[in-house]
């Protein structure tokens, strides 16, 4: 019982950190989607979170479980958020609380997040390389999954390291030729841009992560990449570190 | 009989297809325009087509006409959500409609080929 009011206590502070991230970077996002979309990212996912954390604001989510709360924030990011943001964000999100159904743990956490990017794949139809959020969300979700079940990382350093790839991810949707979404109109113009959806994806995880701080015992690793980061397979941090990260 | 639905990212755009369509169908055709985002402004709205499927809907199923990207989104969402029989027709919007329009109003339409004479109007020609 003690747990679940923590979890929520957790969701809670997450949904409020990513609330107002997301209304700080509003003009970004929106700058970012006017270079290859139809400029609404920004104000899309703010009116989104605004509403979620409208909503969350009562009573009656003291008596929610962990997961229950998490489904109500993807319903309402589905009902306050027009366009595709919608579906992807807050349908995925929705679908994906059930796995929450035992509390949030670093096992449900992994099985939340693949269930998440399956239901954001399904729906897009993107693949790696469409310069979608896809390009940031499939190295966040794997690196995740990596570092809890075969690393053996505890949460938090795990969920540090996902939001380096996810960094990762966006900048490589740079130089990518748009093949889904409006920016897929544009072809060879959306070269060159960063894609918005993977950039609103990158600012909730980071959101997420520091609220995890908050919450989690544990070391974070703030730059996984950093020489003092144990990594136990030399040659896979050499093909990391081929990836560009550098501006 | 067998309803229908609009969604457009434009609120004009699909209450201006339904009356195009509407002149087709008949009197009582039953068709539904759920445009724009839940603000009215450019965009989709899983609420607006869910409701919209509910007016359509007298039990024999819904055809759903769509643009773009969002909308084809926002209406799967939509019909996950609800329960009622729908069909997406992959069919370009304003033609799908009329031609589901007619099909509707017919005495032995079915949900499927309604969304089928939606769906032949991807291969209509305007020029020669």
């Amino acid at each position: 019982m003690v747990d679940a009011e923590i979890q929520r206590e957790a969701v809670l502070a997450a949904v409020e950190n990513v609330a107002a991230r997301i209304a700080d970077e509003k003009s970004h996002l929106t700058d970012l989607d006017s270079a290859i979309g139809d400029a609404d990212h920004g104000a899309n996912m703010n009116r989104g979170f605004q509403a979620v954390v409208e909503a969350v604001d009562g009573d009656e989510v003291d008596d929610m479980e962990p997961d229950e709360l998490v489904k109500l924030v993807g319903k309402t990011i589905i009902s306050n958020v027009g366009g595709a943001a919608g579906p992807l964000y807050g349908g995925s999100t929705m679908l994906a609380s059930t796995e929450l159904e035992d509390g949030i743990t670093a096992e449900t956490s992994v099985a939340f997040a693949e269930t998440y990017l399956q239901k954001v794949q399904d729906r897009g139809k993107a693949e790696i390389g469409a310069k979608t959020m896809v390009d940031a969300l499939v190295p966040a979700v794997h690196t995740y999954k990596k570092s809890i079940e075969q690393d053996d990382l505890p949460p938090l350093t795990a969920l540090s390291k996902a939001v380096d790839a996810c960094e990762r991810g966006v900048r490589y949707t740079v130089p990518l030729r748009a093949r889904k979404g409006r920016a897929s109109y544009l072809d060879w113009r959306s070269v060159g841009h960063q894609d918005p959806g993977a950039t609103s994806t990158l600012y909730i995880l980071e959101e997420l992560l520091d609220t995890a701080e908050e919450y989690l015992d544990g070391e974070v690793v703030r730059d996984a990449r950093s020489p003092d980061v144990p990594d136990e397979s030399p040659e896979e941090t050499a093909d990391e570190s081929l990836g560009g990260e550098d501006e | 009989m067998v309803g229908l639905v609009v969604v457009s990212h434009s609120e004009k755009a699909a209450e201006g297809i339904c009356e195009i369509a509407a002149q087709m169908g008949g009197d009582d055709a039953r068709i539904e325009a759920a445009g724009g985002d839940p603000d009215g402004e450019i965009g989709t709205s899983v609420d607006r087509i869910e409701a919209a499927i509910d007016d359509a809907d007298d039990g024999d199923g819904v055809v759903v006409l769509v643009d773009l990207g969002s909308a084809v989104m926002n209406t799967e969402l939509a019909v996950e959500m609800g329960d009622a029989n729908v069909r997406i027709a992959d069919a370009p919007i304003l033609e799908g409609a009329l031609n589901a329009a007619v099909e509707a109003s017919g005495s032995k339409a079915t949900l499927d080929s309604v969304a089928e004479s939606a769906e032949e109007a991807r291969d209509y020609r305007k020029l020669n």
